[in-house]
C-alpha cells in the first residue's frame, strides 16, 4: 500500500507487448516492487504457483485472466492496475498482447499519456515492436518507453541494448514520436524496474519507475484553445436563490476559461460571454481549466443544450457534417460503406452514414490499401462520414478529446468503431516523415 | 490538504496549471454522473451507507449542484446490516432530501422466493431482490460504488457495464471504452451498471473523505466490540446467527474497513480513531481491503466473478 501523499499527480500509462516478451511479469514486478501487491494476493499467487509445480511465485499470475475469458476463449481488452509512490499515482492499462492486440492496444492507448513498448532483448526489434510503436503513434500517446527486457538472457550485454535502442529510436522518430526512452531491464529479476540493477553498471539512466515518476506528462491547458462540451443543463427551478439559475454542466476538454471571456456556442454560432464559473463546490471562480468539471453560466439567454460546445473565439473547431477520419474497427461484424450508425462525439450523439471506406492500413508493411470493401475487427483504416447534423470537431492530432469519436450500432448499442478525426497519415509519411519533409 | 471542495493546484514546471490526483478523479467521476444523467431515463444509485457509497453520493451532490440529484437511492437490506450504518443512511437521506427505496431480503425469505443458506450469510441472496427492484423501478442504470482496485474480476470492469435482461454480465458484450466516451445505449429490458469510482483506490477514497470532511458511520473508526473468530475473521456477535457451537465471544478494539452483511464482514484490530489515523493505518496494511474483511470473496478464487455474472453488484 502506498504512502499517503495528500496531493500527488496522476499518470496514465499503457503497456504493449506479449506474454512472450514478459509483459505480465513486468506488470507483476512493477506492482510487487511498489508494494501494490499485498500479502493475501501474494499468498494466492504462491499457492497457484505451487499447484503448477513452480519453485518461485510467478508474478505474471497477478495479471491472470478471468475464468470466463479462459472458458470462452476470449480476452477482455484492458485490465486496469493501480499503484503509487510518494510522488505519483499510476493507472496502468494492461492490454493483452496476442489476441486482438490492435483493438486492445488502441483502447488502452486512448487514455494513456505514456506507452511502455516491451521488447525481448534476444529478439530485438521485431515486426510486432514496430506495430506497437505505430499504434501508439497513431493514437498520439505523448511519451514512449522502450523496455528492453530479458537482459539477463543476453548476459546484460551493453551492445545488445544499444543496438535495439538505436534501431527503435530511429523508427520512432520516423513515426513522429517525439521522444522514446530506452531502458534495459529484467522483469524476472527486477533489474531496473523499480530497483537499480547491479548487473548493468554501464547503464546510468533512470529505472523504469524513476522515469514514470519523473516524466513531465502534463499538457499545459493554457497552451490549448478552450473547449467545453455541454453535458447537461442544470435548472434547479426551485424557489429562492436559484430560481433563475441556468448552468451548463460539463468538463473542459482542453484549455482555460475565465469569467468575462467572450465565447461562441457551436454549432449554432451564437455569441455570448461567461457570466460565472461554478467549480465543484466553489461558486464564482475566476477561471477553470482542463480537465476540470465545472458549470458555466452565460451572460445571454441562449438556447444551449447537451451536445453543444462552448469555445473561445480564437481558433475554434471546424463545424461540419463531413468527417474524414482514421479509424480502428472494434466489433466482430465488419464495417462497410453505406452503413448507418450513431456517432458519439464529445457530449453529442448524431446519426451518420459511412460514405466511403478510403483505405486500410496494413500494419505489417505500414502500406495503405485504397478502397477496401470492408473493415474487420482490429483493422485500421480511413473513412468518410456524413453526419445528420453539424458537429464542432478538431483534428485528432490537435486535440485527442474533441478529435475522437465512437461509432455505435443503433439497434443493439454495440460500440463498433473508434475514430480519430483526420486522414490516415500517408503510410509513407507514417514511416518516413523526415524524408517527405526533405522532398518538400 | 486543501479545504473543502477546493481544487489543489500543484506547481508545474511551465508555470502552468495542474490538478492533483484527487481533483482529476473527482472531475472524472462528476463527468460520469453527468453523462449518465443525460443518457439514461431512470437511473438509481445503490446506497448502503458504506464509505464508497457515501463518497459516491457526495460526488453526485457536487455534480448537479445547485439542482437536486436527478435520481433516487436504492438499498438492498439483508436484514443483517449494522444498525449504525442504517441510521447513518437514514440521516443522510433526510439531510439531502433524497428518495430512498429499500428492498428487503427478509421479504423474499418470508414469501418463499429465497431460502436462508445453511451458513446464515445473506450476501449472495441480494441478487434476486436487486433485480426485482430494477424491474419494478424500470431502472435503465444503477450506480455502484465498485472500484477496479478491489478485486481481479473488477479490474476488467467497464465504467458503463452492460447487463442483459436477466441482470447478467456477459463478457462478450462488454464494450471497449475509449477516451472518455461512454456508450450507454442499450436494448429494451437491459440496464447498465455505472461505476463512477472505477479509478479510485481505497486510499484515494480515504484521502477524499479527509479533504472533503465527509462524515462516516462510526464503525469505520476504532471502538470496543463483542466479536468472535470465524474463518480467520472477527465477526460481530448478533442476532444474525453468531456465535455458534464452539465459537466464543471476546471484546476487542476494532474497526471496520468495509461494511456489508454482518455475517461475512470482518472487523480489523485497530486503534485508528480519526480519518488521518485510518489513512496512516492503511499505508502500513499488508492485506487488501477485501482480503482482510470479506468472507464471501474467499469462498473460491472466482467467487466475485461468479456473483457478478449472476447479476450481483
Amino acid at each position: 500500500m502506498a504512502t499517503p501523499t495528500g496531493a500527488a499527480s496522476l499518470l496514465r500509462l499503457a503497456t504493449a507487448g506479449s506474454v512472450d516478451d514478459g509483459k505480465s511479469t513486468l506488470v507483476g514486478r512493477l506492482l510487487h516492487d511498489c508494494q501494490a501487491v499485498l500479502a493475501d494476493q501474494l499468498a494466492a499467487v504462491e499457492r497457484v504457483s505451487r499447484e503448477r509445480g513452480l519453485l518461485t511465485a510467478d508474478l505474471a499470475l497477478l495479471t491472470d485472466g478471468l475464468r470466463a475469458e479462459r472458458e470462452q476463449g476470449i480476452t477482455i481488452d484492458v485490465a486496469y492496475r493501480y499503484f503509487a509512490t510518494a510522488r505519483r499515482r499510476f493507472i496502468l492499462a494492461d492490454t493483452p498482447g496476442h489476441v486482438q492486440y490492435t483493438r486492445n492496444m488502441v483502447t488502452g492507448a486512448s487514455t494513456a499519456e505514456l506507452a511502455v513498448v516491451l521488447v525481448d532483448a534476444r529478439n530485438g526489434v521485431t515486426e510486432q515492436t514496430r506495430r506497437h510503436a505505430a499504434v501508439a503513434a497513431l493514437l498520439r500517446v505523448p511519451h514512449m518507453v522502450l523496455a528492453v527486457n530479458k537482459m539477463d538472457l543476453v548476459d546484460y550485454d551493453e551492445s545488445v541494448f544499444h543496438g535495439i535502442a538505436d534501431e527503435c529510436t530511429r523508427y520512432a522518430s520516423r513515426l513522429g514520436v517525439p521522444g522514446i526512452v530506452p531502458i534495459p531491464i529484467s522483469a524476472l529479476g527486477g533489474d531496473n524496474v523499480v530497483h537499480r540493477s547491479a548487473s548493468m553498471p554501464w547503464y546510468d539512466g533512470p529505472t523504469l519507475l524513476e522515469h514514470l515518476e519523473e516524466v513531465d506528462a502534463d499538457e499545459d491547458p493554457a497552451e490549448q484553445p478552450a473547449r467545453f462540451p455541454v453535458q447537461y443543463v442544470l435548472r434547479p427551478q426551485t424557489s429562492g436563490e436559484f430560481q433563475d439559475y441556468r448552468g451548463y454542466a460539463g468538463r473542459l476538454s482542453s484549455g482555460v476559461l475565465r469569467r468575462g471571456d467572450p465565447v461562441v456556442v457551436l454549432p449554432s454560432g451564437l455569441r455570448s460571454s461567461i457570466a460565472a464559473i461554478d467549480r465543484l463546490g466553489e461558486r464564482d471562480a475566476e477561471f477553470a481549466f482542463a480537465p476540470q468539471s465545472v458549470t458555466l453560466r452565460l451572460a445571454d439567454d441562449l438556447d444551449v443544450s447537451r451536445g453543444d460546445m462552448i469555445v473561445q473565439l480564437d481558433d475554434p473547431p471546424r463545424v461540419t457534417q463531413d468527417v474524414t477520419a482514421t479509424v480502428c474497427h472494434l466489433a466482430d461484424r465488419p464495417l462497410r460503406a453505406g452503413d448507418r450508425v450513431l456517432m458519439h462525439h464529445a457530449a453529442a450523439t448524431v446519426r451518420a452514414v459511412v460514405r466511403s471506406l478510403d483505405a486500410r492500413l496494413d500494419l505489417h508493411t505500414l502500406a495503405a490499401e485504397p478502397g477496401p470493401t470492408s473493415l474487420s475487427a482490429n483493422e485500421i483504416g480511413q473513412l468518410t462520414l456524413r453526419t445528420a447534423a453539424p458537429l464542432p470537431i478538431d483534428d485528432y492530432r490537435k486535440d485527442r478529446r474533441t478529435g475522437s469519436f465512437l461509432l455505435v450500432d443503433e439497434a443493439d448499442g454495440a460500440t463498433l468503431t473508434a475514430g480519430m478525426v483526420g486522414a490516415l497519415a500517408h503510410p509513407e509519411e507514417l514511416a518516413h516523415p523526415e524524408e517527405k519533409a526533405t522532398r518538400q | 490538504m486543501s479545504g473543502r471542495g477546493e481544487a489543489t493546484l500543484l506547481p508545474c514546471s511551465r508555470d502552468g496549471l495542474r490538478l492533483s490526483q484527487l481533483d482529476v478523479l473527482e472531475s472524472e467521476s462528476v463527468h460520469i454522473f453527468r453523462e449518465s444523467a443525460a443518457q439514461f431515463e431512470r437511473p438509481a444509485m445503490l446506497f448502503s451507507g458504506g464509505k464508497d457509497s457515501i463518497v459516491m453520493l457526495h460526488l453526485a451532490l457536487k455534480a448537479f449542484w445547485p439542482a437536486p440529484v436527478p435520481f433516487g437511492l436504492l438499498h438492498v437490506d439483508t436484514g443483517h446490516n449494522f444498525p449504525e450504518v442504517i441510521s447513518h443512511r437514514d440521516r443522510t437521506v433526510v439531510e439531502h432530501g433524497l428518495r430512498l427505496s429499500v428492498a428487503y431480503v427478509q421479504d423474499f425469505i418470508d414469501d418463499g422466493r429465497l431460502r436462508e443458506r445453511p451458513d446464515g450469510t445473506r450476501n449472495p441472496l441480494q441478487t434476486v431482490p436487486l433485480l426485482d427492484a430494477v424491474a419494478r423501478g424500470r431502472h435503465d442504470a444503477l450506480f455502484g460504488g465498485g472500484r477496479r482496485d478491489e478485486e481481479k474480476a473488477r479490474a476488467k470492469e467497464r465504467v458503463f457495464s452492460l447487463r442483459d435482461e436477466f441482470g447478467a454480465w456477459d463478457p462478450r458484450r462488454q464494450r471497449p471504452e475509449l477516451w472518455s466516451l461512454y456508450n450507454g445505449r442499450r436494448r429494451q429490458g437491459e440496464h447498465v451498471r455505472v461505476f463512477p469510482l472505477s479509478n479510485w483506490t481505497e486510499l484515494d477514497v480515504w484521502e477524499y473523505i479527509a479533504r472533503e470532511r465527509i462524515e462516516l458511520p462510526e464503525i469505520y473508526f476504532t471502538h470496543k466490540r463483542e466479536v468472535f473468530l470465524r474463518d480467520g475473521m472477527w465477526l460481530s456477535a448478533g442476532d444474525w446467527g453468531g456465535p455458534s457451537g464452539r465459537e466464543t465471544v471476546e471484546r476487542r478494539q476494532v474497526r471496520y474497513r468495509t461494511v456489508g452483511d454482518m455475517s461475512c464482514t470482518g472487523a480489523v484490530d485497530s486503534y485508528a480513531a480519526t480519518v488521518d489515523e485510518v489513512i496512516r493505518e492503511l499505508a502500513g496494511s499488508v492485506l487488501t481491503e477485501r482480503g482482510a474483511t470479506r468472507a464471501d470473496d474467499q469462498m473460491s478464487e472466482a467467487a466475485m466473478e461468479d456473483r457478478k455474472r449472476e447479476g450481483y453488484f
